[in-house]
C-alpha cells in the first residue's frame, strides 16, 4: 500500500532533506536520522527511507533491514488520533487484550492500522508505567487508566462529538462571513 | 594526584557547594508552606499535571504564598498523584497526601493552606514522627524498605542540579577525584556489588578488567534500556533523580580511565530522555563534566543515545550494535565488550541501577555496604511490583529478605479477597514460582535456583483467578516477537513454544503437549546463543513445574481452572439472582450480546458474546448474577435468543 504523500508530508519532507544536512555521513547516525525524519514526519515513508539512504550511501534495503528491526518505527501514516492500547504484563493480567480487542471492533482495524479515513490509528504498547492503574489506553497524549470495555466507546464518541462540534463551528464561521 | 591539585578540585566543589547550600537555605527558611508534587511518568498519568495546575490557580485565587516543588518519583504508584505539603505555620508536620486529583487539591489549598485545616480524612500519614498525625513510618511499605538507590528519589526535583547537590550529591566524584583508579576499583570490589542488570556480575571486576586493558581509548555505557514490558525501576530513576546516575558514571569512567559514555535510554521514555538530557548540560556547565573535570585532568563527555525499543538491544553485543547503527543482533563473546566492545574499543556496560548504587558506595563506605544485603549479594533489590496486589510500584529493598515479606507486608497482599497464587518474577526470562517458594530469599542465587530469575526486576503477582497457561503464553508471545532471528532455536523454536501454548489456550491441547513443551524448551535454552534464546523458557519450564494441573485440565479436561482462556469459559446469569427489568448488563455489553428472555430476566447470546468479563463489573452487587464457567458448553440453556439481533 503506498499512500501518496498528502501536501502537509510533502512541506515535512523538503524539511527532512534540510535537517539531514547536520547529519555526517557515518553509519552511527543512522538510527538518530530515522528517528528525526519519524518525528518529523510521523512515519517513515518511502521517499524519506530513499533519502536517507542516499545520505549516508547506503541501499535502501540496509535502511528498511534496520528500521523494521526496531519497534518504534511505524511505515503507514498514524491517524490523527493514535490510540495505544497498553499490553505490559500489568495491564495483561488485568485484561488489557479485551480493551484492545474492542478498540479494533468499533473502529474496524487492527493493531497497526489506520483507518481509511486517517482519524484513527491503533498501536500495541508494552507498558506505559502506570501498571497501579492497569488496564491502560492512551488516546492521543491522555492517558485513560482503570480502563473497561465499556468506556471505549464512550471514548470514540467524544472525540467525534468534538470533531462534530468543530465543524459546526467552522460553518458557522464560513457562514457568518 | 598531586595535592595542589586536590586543593584546586575542593575549592571549585566548595563553590558550587555553597550555592547549592544557599539555594537550599532559601528554600527551608522561607517561612511560606511548600507543596512538593510527584511528576514522573506514573504520576503524571495519574493526572499530577493537573494537580499541578489546580494548585497554581488555587494559589493565586486565594492569595497564598506558596512554593511549589516538583519532584520525581517516591516509588508509591497505588497512591498516585502524591503531594507532600509542608506548612509550618499550621503547626503540623509535612503530611503526605495521596491520590490528590485537581478537585482535592482545590481543596487542600484552600482549607490546608489557606485555613490551616488538613482535612484528616484525607490524609495518609505525616512525613516526619509526631505528636498529631500517624508517620508513613509506620507502614511497612515505608519502615521495611532500605532506600540506597532510590534514597532521594521524589525528594529533590530532577531538573535542579543543585538539589542533589544540596543533598551530598556529587561528594562522592570529589572523593574519586582525589584517589588513583586503583583505590576506586578496589573499594567498589570490597563492597560486592553485582550488577544489577540481570546477570549479577561482580561491578570491581568488570572495571577492573576494563582498566586492564590499557591506555587505549576506552567507552563507559549506563544501560537504561528497560526492555522487560512490565518493569520501569530504570527509567523512575533517571526520571527522579538522574545525576545519581551520572555521577556513577563519572567515577566509573575515572576508575577504569574511560572519557566518554553514553546512556542507552530507550526512546519510548521521552520523559527519562529529557530529564537526563538536561541533567547532563547542568553538569557541564557547572563543570562537573566536560573538559578538566573540576579542575582536575579527567575530562568525561556523555552522550544520550536513544534506543528504539527492541528487547534484545538490552543485551550488551546487541546493544553496542544498534549504537553503531545495524540491526541489533547479539554476537558471541568472548570477546567481551570490556575487551572489545564500541567501536571495537574496551567498553564497559552496567546497568543505571549498578552504577547509581556507586555514589552512596564511596560516600558510605565499602563495609557500610557489605552491612545491608546478604552474604553473596550485599545491597538492596529494587523491584516494581505490579499486578494483583495492594501497594503496587516501586519497592527497595534489602537483599535476603523473602518474597512474602515483600508481597504481603511490604505491598500489602492480594486486593478484593482472593488468593495468592503465583509470583512472575525476571519478566520474560524470569520464572513463575508458587506458594511453596514465599520464603525464598530474594537474592541472584535463591531466585536462579528457583528458576526464575532475578533479571530485570519486574515482579507480577498473580491472584487466583489468572491462568498458568495463558502467562506463560503471553511471556512467550512477547519473546518470540523479540527475538532477533540468529539462531534457529530462538527463532522458530520460541515460535512453535508459542503455536502450542496458543492451542491449549484455545481449547486444542492434545495427549504430549507438555512433554512437547519440554522438550522443546530444552533445546532452546541449548541452541540458543544469548540470554533471550537462553531464558524465554523459563516461564513455560516453571509454570508447568509447579502448575501442571493447569497444564493437564486445559488439555484433558478442556477447562481453565482460573477461567481465564476466553475460548474455553462462558458467561451466563443465573436467573434465580437477575433482577427483573434491571438493564445494567444489557447496557454495557460492548456487542450487545445480553438479550431480555421470556421473563423479563437476562440471557447470553453465546455466539454473540466475545467474554470481556464487563457484566460481571457492572452487576450490582446485591444481585451478582453473571457466572462464568468453563468448559463452556456447562453453561445452563436459557432461552433461544432473538433471531433478529443476528442478522445485522
Ligand atoms: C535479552 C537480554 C536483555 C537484557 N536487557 C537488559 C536491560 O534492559 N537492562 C540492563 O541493564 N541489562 C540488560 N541485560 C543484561 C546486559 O546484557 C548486561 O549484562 C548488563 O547491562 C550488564 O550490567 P550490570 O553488570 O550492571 O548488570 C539483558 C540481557 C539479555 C540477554
Ligand atoms: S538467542 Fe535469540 S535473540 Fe539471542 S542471538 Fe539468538 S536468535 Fe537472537
Ligand atoms: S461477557 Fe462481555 S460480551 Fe459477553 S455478555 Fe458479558 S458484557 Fe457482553
Ligand atoms: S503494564 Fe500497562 S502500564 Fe505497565
Ligand atoms: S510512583 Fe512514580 S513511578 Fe510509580
Amino acid at each position: 500500500m503506498n499512500q501518496e504523500l498528502t501536501p502537509e508530508e510533502k512541506e515535512a519532507l523538503k524539511h527532512v532533506a534540510s535537517k539531514l544536512e547536520f547529519y555526517e555521513e557515518q553509519r552511527r547516525n543512522l538510527i538518530p536520522i530515522l528517528q528525526m525524519v519519524q518525528e518529523t514526519l510521523a512515519y517513515l515513508p518511502p521517499e524519506a527511507i530513499k533519502l536517507v539512504a542516499e545520505h549516508l550511501a547506503i541501499f535502501e534495503c540496509e535502511v528498511y533491514g534496520v528500521a523494521t528491526f526496531y519497534n518504534q518505527f511505524r511505515f503507514h501514516p498514524p491517524g490523527k488520533h493514535p490510540i495505544k492500547a497498553c499490553l505490559g504484563t500489568a495491564c495483561h493480567v488485568r485484561g488489557g487484550d479485551i480493551i484492545l480487542e474492542n478498540f479494533e471492533r468499533k473502529l474496524g482495524i487492527h493493531a497497526g492500522e489506520t483507518t481509511p479515513d486517517r482519524e484513527f490509528s491503533i498501536e500495541k504498547v508494552a507498558c506505559v508505567g502506570c501498571c497501579a492503574l492497569a488496564p491502560v489506553a492512551i488516546i492521543d497524549e491522555t492517558v485513560h487508566g482503570h480502563m473497561a470495555p465499556s468506556k471505549v466507546e464512550g471514548l470514540l464518541m467524544r472525540i467525534e462529538i468534538e470533531k462534530e462540534m468543530e465543524e459546526r463551528a467552522k460553518k458557522k464561521d464560513e457562514s457568518g462571513q | 594526584m598531586n595535592p595542589a591539585s586536590n586543593e584546586k578540585i575542593d575549592q571549585i566543589f566548595d563553590a558550587i557547594y555553597k550555592e547549592a547550600e544557599k539555594r537550599r537555605n532559601e528554600f527551608r527558611e522561607d517561612p511560606g508552606p511548600k507543596i512538593h508534587i510527584g511528576l514522573a511518568t506514573c504520576g503524571i498519568a495519574s493526572g499530577a499535571l493537573e494537580t499541578k495546575k489546580a494548585f497554581e490557580e488555587a494559589l493565586d485565587e486565594y492569595n497564598i504564598e506558596a512554593r511549589i516543588h516538583t519532584v520525581g518519583c517516591l516509588g508509591h504508584c497505588y497512591a498516585e498523584p502524591v503531594v507532600v505539603i509542608d506548612h509550618p505555620d499550621s503547626g503540623f508536620p509535612p503530611i503526605f497526601y495521596h491520590e490528590v486529583n485537581a478537585g482535592k487539591a482545590k481543596m487542600l489549598a484552600k482549607l490546608f493552606l489557606k485555613e490551616g485545616d488538613p482535612r484528616f480524612e484525607h490524609v495518609y500519614g505525616a512525613m516526619e514522627e509526631n505528636d498529631l498525625i500517624p508517620s508513613v513510618m509506620e507502614f511497612a511499605r515505608f519502615n521495611r524498605e532500605k532506600r540506597v538507590v532510590m534514597e532521594k528519589c521524589g525528594h529533590i526535583d530532577p531538573e535542579d542540579i543543585y538539589d542533589y547537590i544540596a543533598q551530598g550529591g556529587y561528594s562522592s566524584l570529589v572523593k574519586t577525584l582525589k584517589l588513583n583508579s586503583d583505590e576506586i576499583i578496589k573499594e567498589v570490589q570490597n563492597s560486592g556489588l553485582r550488577g544489577r542488570g540481570g546477570a549479577g556480575f561482580p561491578t570491581g571486576r568488570k572495571w577492573e578488567l576494563a582498566k586492564s586493558a590499557g591506555e587505549q581509548e576506552k567507552i563507559v555505557i549506563c544501560n537504561a534500556d528497560e526492555g522487560d514490558p512490565g518493569a520501569y525501576m530504570d527509567r523512575t530513576i533517571l526520571e527522579s533523580n538522574p545525576h545519581q546516575v551520572i555521577e556513577g558514571m563519572a567515577i566509573c569512567a575515572y576508575a577504569v580511565g574511560a572519557k566518554k559514555a553514553i546512556i542507552y535510554v530507550r526512546a519510548e521514555y521521552p520523559l527519562a530522555v529529557d530529564i537526563v538530557t538536561k541533567a547532563i548540560r547542568q553538569a557541564i556547565e557547572l563543570g562537573l563534566l566536560g573538559k578538566s573535570v573540576l579542575g582536575s585532568s579527567f575530562d568525561l563527555e556523555i552522550d544520550v543515545f536513544r534506543g528504539s525499543g527492541a528487547f534484545v538491544c538490552g543485551e550488551e553485543t546487541a546493544l553496542i550494535r544498534s549504537i553503531e547503527g545495524y540491526r541489533g543482533m547479539p554476537r558471541h563473546r568472548p570477546p567481551y565488550p570490556v575487551q572489545k566492545g564500541l567501536w571495537n574499543k574496551p567498553t564497559v556496560i552496567n546497568n543505571v541501577k549498578t552504577l547509581a548504587s556507586v555514589p552512596p558506595i564511596l560516600d558510605h563506605g565499602a563495609d557500610w555496604y557489605r552491612e545491608i544485603g546478604t552474604e553473596n549479594t550485599p545491597g538492596t533489590a529494587i523491584f516494581s511490583v505490579v499486578g494483583n496486589v495492594v501497594h503496587a510500584g516501586l519497592v527497595e529493598i534489602p537483599m535476603g529478605v523473602s518474597l512474602r515479606t515483600l508481597i504481603f507486608d511490604i505491598c500489602g497482599g492480594i486486593p478484593n479477597n482472593k488468593k495468592f497464587k503465583a509470583v512472575q518474577i525476571g519478566g520474560p526470562s524470569g520464572g513463575c514460582l508458587n506458594e511453596e517458594f514465599l520464603d525464598t530469599p530474594i537474592d541472584f542465587d535463591s531466585l536462579t535456583e528457583a528458576g526464575a530469575m532475578m533479571g530485570s526486576g519486574g515482579m507480577v503477582v498473580m491472584d487466583e483467578d489468572t491462568c498458568m497457561v495463558e502467562v506463560s503464553r503471553y511471556f512467550l508471545d512477547f519473546t518470540q516477537n523479540e527475538s532477533c532471528g540468529k539462531c534457529t532455536f530462538c527463532r522458530i523454536g520460541t515460535y512453535h513454544l508459542l503455536k502450542i501454548l496458543e492451542r491449549l489456550t484455545r481449547g486444542e491441547g492434545e495427549d504430549g503437549d507438555i512433554e512437547l513443551l519440554e522438550t522443546l524448551s530444552k533445546d532452546i535454552k541449548a541452541g540458543s546463543l544469548c540470554g533471550l534464546g537462553k531464558t524465554a523458557p523459563n516461564p513455560v519450564l516453571t509454570s508447568i513445574k509447579y502448575f501442571r494441573d493447569e497444564y493437564e485440565a486445559h488439555i484433558y479436561e478442556k477447562r481453565c481452572p482460573a477461567l481465564m482462556c476466553r475460548p474455553m469459559i462462558a458467561f451466563y446469569f443465573d436467573l434465580d439472582l437477575c433482577a427483573r427489568g434491571c438493564d445494567a448488563c444489557a447496557t454495557c455489553c460492548p456487542v450487545e450480546a445480553v438479550f431480555t428472555t421470556s421473563n423479563r430476566k437476562k440471557g447470553v447470546d453465546q455466539e454473540l458474546c466475545v467474554k470481556c468479563g464487563e457484566c460481571i463489573v457492572v452487576c450490582p452487587p446485591e444481585y451478582d448474577a453473571v457466572r462464568k464457567v468453563s468448559p463452556p458448553h456447562l453453561v445452563p440453556y436459557i432461552e433461544k435468543p432473538p433471531e433478529k439481533k443476528k442478522e445485522d
